[in-house]
């Protein structure tokens, strides 16, 4: 079904040592559903990986697995070379980690809860402490707001203290579950820079959304799930290639246009507000173009649309990306 | 690691009002006893409260004796079933094995954390009954239950020793308590199951056709720290109590540590 892909045939043993993150058959079953179905993720070192599918689709299972909270039904997954959970104590402290949303103490404020979850690990250095709580707070924009309670910050906010949580130390792989969520365009911009520099770091940064217009922004490699299940992966422009190539054509004679089009065998033309629509269907675009100068009709502004993940989604499954389990 | 949870632990609003409402129970007590006046008739009440108006140092002792049965094992219980099940619910678990903080030493760290915080429980009690006593009442050298006589010092040392040992006798719901607590995630069921178990063992207890089954109850044993008041100390019970404590530790905390280490953290 997917044309393109980095899928790892070979058993994990020998994956590549330029994955972070190899999976292989990985399963989970919950209730008797296999929640995450057989998936086999290859996540290249260095690379943004955007980890896709609707509300449901077994992302948080998956990065539970990965983080070893829960273990495989079925499978394996590698982190960083390290075999998980049984490797997790090695290689865990180079993970920074987002898991279905931010979790603090209520009752501390920001700066304690950070030192909090830095004190209990057995690489805890209390010397650089305060330091590094600093300035993982200063990273995310939390500075001011470093001695209110959690109790008492917006959704936002947590999401932010959450990201800071992951920057306490230097990490090779970010592992972040809708990094996102909760946030206004503004944060959701600042974020974007912050996983852009992490990876400018030289870290691999994997991330879920089930936005997927958000993601692709900031994402040089993508997996789309659906269901449990992994319908493709790969650099982001593969993906890409498999939605439809869709033409926009601005003009004076709408009518005109669109009747070449549709003469031209060009699939769902559609006119809307001074341009018309319509799907290439592996046409040669300058062929269009010429057969509608040809045809007298004025063109004064001629796309091709490169398609979206969305629209590489909607052609793998036929369905919106909407859907819930 | 413990002082860190422990720390955690200390610094909650909760377990401060829960630390003082220990401290009030025997200053409630000490005050009952003063404004009628000199409390029951010697030999009767509950254990060491008819001589609290002759010498106020005992006002510890009937603390300790008045909140055994009820006020410590509840207040345990908040302790031990809040520990895992707690952080589960706060989703602060998922974070910490993520960390990584390691799934033993989480558990032997909130287990450790849970000890002091028990034997604090026993010590802010019998602390305020003596203060509350000082202050209320007349004081002196402190009569044991055989008659005997020991210096005012040498008495307060045994009605702290009294307090560690009630502490210890807690020792045994506080590992079903934590036990419990790794199966689920949600804190007051986990609380309100240990209370439960500590209940349970009570009323069994007062069951007399079920006397063989008495010496293995938990809280069969708890008022036994009134022996350090004999002269000599009379050991017996008070060994049999650490000793049953310790198997019910063993049992739980293994079947605690069981649990939680191959735990699916979903919360
Ligand atoms: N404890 C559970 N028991 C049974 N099903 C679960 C459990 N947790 C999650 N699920 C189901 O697993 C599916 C995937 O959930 P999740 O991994 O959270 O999806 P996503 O993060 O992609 O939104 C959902 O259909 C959800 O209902
Ligand atoms: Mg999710």
């Amino acid at each position: 079904m997917t044309a393109t892909a980095t899928e790892p045939e070979m058993p994990l043993q020998d994956a590549p040592a330029d994955l972070a993150i190899a999976t292989k058959g990985l399963t989970k079953r919950l209730s008797g559903v296999a929640v995450v179905d057989g998936l086999d993720l290859a996540v290249p070192r260095g690379s943004v990986f955007g980890f896709l599918g609707p509300n449901g689709s077994g992302k948080t299972t998956t990065i539970r697995m990965l983080l070893g909270l829960i273990a495989p039904s079925a499978g394996e997954v590698r982190l960083l070379g390290q075999r998980l959970p049984s490797g997790g104590s090695a290689v865990l402290p180079d993970v920074g980690a987002l898991v279905e949303g931010p979790a603090f103490y209520p009752w501390l404020s920001g700066r304690d809860n950070l030192a909090r979850y830095d004190r209990v690990g057995r690489d805890s250095r209390r010397a650089d402490r305060g330091a590094r709580v600093d300035s993982a707070l200063e990273r995310v924009g939390l500075s001011a707001a470093a001695g209110k309670r959690y109790r008492a910050y917006s959704l936002g906010m947590r999401q932010r203290l959450g990201l800071a949580a992951a920057l306490l130390r230097p990490r090779r792989l970010f592992v972040l579950d809708e990094p996102t969520n909760g946030m206004d365009p503004q944060g959701t911009r600042e974020i974007r820079h912050l996983i852009r520099d992490l990876a400018a770091e030289g870290g691999t940064v994997f991330l879920s959304s089930h936005l997927l217009g958000e993601i692709e922004q900031v994402c040089t490699h993508a997996a789309i799930i659906n269901l449990g299940r992994l319908l493709t992966q790969g650099p982001l422009h593969e993906l890409q290639a498999l939605g439809p190539v869709r033409l926009r054509v601005e003009t004076d004679d709408v009518v005109g246009a669109a009747a070449v089009l549709q003469r031209l065998g060009l699939l769902d033309v559609a006119q809307r507000d001074g341009s018309v629509l319509a799907g290439l269907d592996g046409r040669v675009p300058e062929d269009v173009c010429r057969a509608l100068v040809l045809d007298g009709i004025g063109v004064r502004e001629f796309v091709q649309e490169r398609p979206s993940l969305e629209d590489a989604f909607v052609s793998l499954t036929g369905e919106g990306f909407d859907v819930a389990r | 690691m413990w002082r860190a949870e422990l720390g955690l632990l200390l610094r909650r609003v909760r377990i401060k009002a829960l630390l003082g409402v220990l401290a009030l129970v025997p200053i409630g007590v000490a005050v009952a006893v003063r404004v009628a006046g000199g409390g029951p008739d010697p030999g009767s009440g509950p254990r060491f409260l008819d001589q609290v108006s002759r010498n106020g140092v005992f006002a510890g002792l009937a603390a300790l004796t008045v909140t055994v049965p009820f006020f410590l094992p509840l207040a345990v219980a908040v302790v031990a079933g809040d520990a895992v099940a707690g952080e589960a619910n706060l989703g602060t678990l998922r974070y910490l094995l993520v960390r990584p903080y390691g799934r033993t030493r989480l558990l032997v760290a909130k287990g450790m954390a849970v000890i002091i915080f028990c034997l604090l429980a026993g010590l802010v009690v019998a602390v305020a009954g003596v203060l509350a006593g000082v202050a209320l009442f007349p004081i002196g050298p402190v009569t044991t239950l055989s008659g005997t006589t020991l210096s005012l010092t040498a008495g307060i040392v045994r009605i702290l020793g009294a307090s560690l040992v009630v502490g210890a006798s807690l020792l045994g719901l506080a590992a079903i308590g934590i036990f419990i607590s790794t199966l689920t995630d949600a804190p007051v069921g986990a609380m309100a199951a240990t209370a439960g178990v500590a209940v349970l063992s009570g009323v069994l207890d007062a069951v007399p056709p079920l006397h063989a089954l008495h010496p293995w109850l938990l809280t069969h044993w708890w008022l036994s720290f009134g022996d350090l008041l004999r002269a000599p100390v009379l050991w017996t019970d008070i060994l049999r109590n650490l000793g049953l404590q310790v198997v019910y530790i063993a049992v739980f905390a293994s079947a605690a540590w069981a649990r939680f280490s191959t735990k699916d953290v979903l919360a």
